[in-house]
């Protein structure tokens, strides 16, 4: 089973639900998909095994047989390559432009005057914690888009005989997009806030989009807040659970810990109603 | 030219939109920006009358002409984003939230069956609000191209200053050190990065701080529910001094924030106990700026 857990924005408590879940499950994979920060590794603390260089295709050019003719600059859509001709012949290639996409060596005419080479641009974390199988995807800073890093950890990482869970970056961009794509299940984590319903209602549209079945978990739930609860009610959508607001667990956050064994039998119960619903 | 301050967070939830919707309440002569176009909240806040908007045209997508189309799957393979879906009847489609806009498959295509056409991916405003012109944005879901949203609306608002004599631009920037935020930091004349006293809050803004340095903008820390866990709050501010950057200020934690929130009220003007603190945050800044 593949759950991820997304939220319309950061800090609404996406690790913390991911971390629960992944905890209370007897199998379970949990792996950071937010790789422009991941931070499930700073509450599970995990002994890395493996940590393996992530990397991504970009052009090299040949000086001395390049023609310098422009077609890898005139095919490039992220304007990453600028030739110039006459008198300097001259091929500048801007990396952080580029998207990897190939189209440059693609058209170069002459054999060998642009190949492709890999750059490292992030790195694949693997290890465990306790009972949970641990990976992490990190980008390196300055680097613009953590899409393939995140179809690479799902293509070559997931263990598909476990409970995945599949901590998603926030938004509803390109990048969530690439981490719920083919996923059983999405969890979306919210709060009882304006801004809250505001992002939410952007998760749920994206959710629906793309066909995928999903619920919500309210986090820093108050019983007299009722935004979320009138809106999931209208919208028809499942409230899998709701987890209180407590200063306690505020505290407990900043210390970088989670009251894993407190929630483990709430969290069981929400991944096997999960599970019966799919 | 007018000068430009950004509030940043090296992830959602710090409190950007809690200090910069309070800095909208505090500074005169400005038009306020949120950059934050993947889940826009300051309007919420500033509570927007539109005056004007537009769509916004994200990059071309990838469109198969199914009468041309002979299926010899040339743009399927070569395609590195698996953008190339097959139909169960044997038909060739773009995933269009998959497209890169690269146009490797419309230089590749043998029959010419591919060409690239235009989507929008989301509409901008102008609006008038009770603290002065808020220019913003809406991303449709699942749409790319922030970055390039990012750049606009700011573009757009540093032309409407020049028409008016504006002389500030606030903006309420995008967490996170992807494409967004560089677009958003990138021309700004002061930083402001939000971090929370967490072991993820020093963390994320270790990461945005170099973000910062390495396009050299000038950034000052504020710690946000500083007195949820001092520890954490005096290995920023050691970490702030370690990498010469100031601490602007600490705003304590008050639940009165999310409270006002929910209220629809800026933090600033409904809570006692963290005015002080911003008070002090807006003059340093103003300095700074």
């Amino acid at each position: 089973m593949k759950i991820a857990v997304t939220s319309g924005k950061g800090g609404t408590g996406k690790t913390t639900i991911s971390l629960l879940l992944a905890y209370a499950s007897e199998n379970p994979q949990y792996i950071d998909c937010d790789a422009e920060e991941p931070n499930g590794h700073l509450f599970l603390k995990p002994k890395i095994e493996k940590r393996i260089p992530y990397t991504e295709l970009v052009p090299k050019i040949n000086e001395d047989i390049c023609t310098f003719c422009g077609k890898c600059a005139d095919a490039c859509a992220y304007k990453a390559l600028v030739v110039m001709g006459e008198p300097l012949k001259k091929v500048m290639f801007f990396d952080e432009l580029c998207h990897s996409c190939g189209a440059c060596a693609y058209v170069c005419p002459v054999e060998g005057a642009l190949v492709e080479v890999e750059k490292q641009v992030g790195e694949i974390a693997i290890g465990k914690a306790g009972h949970i199988d641990f990976v992490m995807g990190q980008l390196n800073i300055g680097e613009a888009s953590a899409t393939q890093l995140i179809a690479s950890l799902k293509r070559d990482y997931m263990d598909e005989s476990k409970t995945v869970i599949l901590d998603s970056p926030p938004g509803t961009s390109c990048t969530v997009v690439e981490t719920i794509d083919g996923v059983d299940f999405v969890v979306l984590v919210t709060e009882p806030t304006p801004f809250g319903l505001s992002d939410l209602k952007l998760s749920v549209e994206l959710v629906r989009d793309m066909g995928l079945p999903f619920g919500i978990i309210v986090n820093k739930h108050e019983d007299e807040k009722h935004l979320i609860e009138d809106y999931a009610k209208e919208e028809n959508i499942e409230i899998l659970y709701r987890l209180p607001f407590s200063e306690e667990f505020a505290k407990m956050y900043s210390k970088g810990s989670l009251p894993f064994e407190k929630y483990k039998n709430d969290f069981a119960s929400v991944l096997k109603r999960i599970e019966e619903k799919l | 030219m007018s000068k430009e301050l950004v509030i940043i967070s090296g992830k959602g939830g710090t409190g950007k939109t809690t200090l910069t919707s309070s800095l909208a309440y505090l500074m005169k002569d400005k038009i306020i920006v949120d950059a934050d176009a993947d889940a826009a909240n300051m309007y919420i806040l500033m509570k927007p009358k539109v005056k004007y908007s537009e769509k916004f045209k994200g990059n071309p997508k990838a469109y198969i002409d199914p009468d041309k189309c002979t299926g010899c799957d040339i743009c399927r393979k070569l395609c590195r984003f698996d953008a190339i879906d097959i139909t169960d009847d044997g038909v060739y489609v773009v995933d269009e939230i998959k497209c890169d806009s690269c146009r490797l498959c419309e230089i590749a295509c043998p029959e010419k069956a591919i060409t690239m056409k235009d989507v929008f991916s989301g509409e901008w405003y102008e609006s008038e609000t009770e603290y002065g012109l808020f220019v913003h944005a809406k991303l449709y879901p699942g749409a790319e191209n922030s970055g390039n949203l990012v750049t606009m609306v700011k573009h757009r608002a540093h032309i409407l200053s020049e028409e008016k004599g504006i002389e500030y631009i606030l903006v309420d920037g995008s967490p996170g050190i992807g494409c967004p935020v560089i677009s958003t930091i990138s021309g700004a004349n002061f930083v402001i990065i939000v971090a929370e006293p967490t072991p993820a809050g020093l963390h994320d803004l270790e990461r945005v701080k170099k973000l910062c340095d390495s396009f050299k903008v000038k950034s000052g820390v504020v710690v946000n529910k500083y007195d949820l866990n001092e520890e954490k709050t005096k290995q920023i501010e050691e970490f702030a001094k370690k990498e010469g950057i100031e601490v602007l200020g600490k705003i304590p934690f008050d639940k009165c924030v999310p409270d006002a929130i929910v209220n629809l009220e800026i933090p600033y003007a409904a809570c006692d106990r963290i005015k002080n603190a911003i008070e002090q945050i807006y003059k340093r800044a103003m300095e700074l700026l």
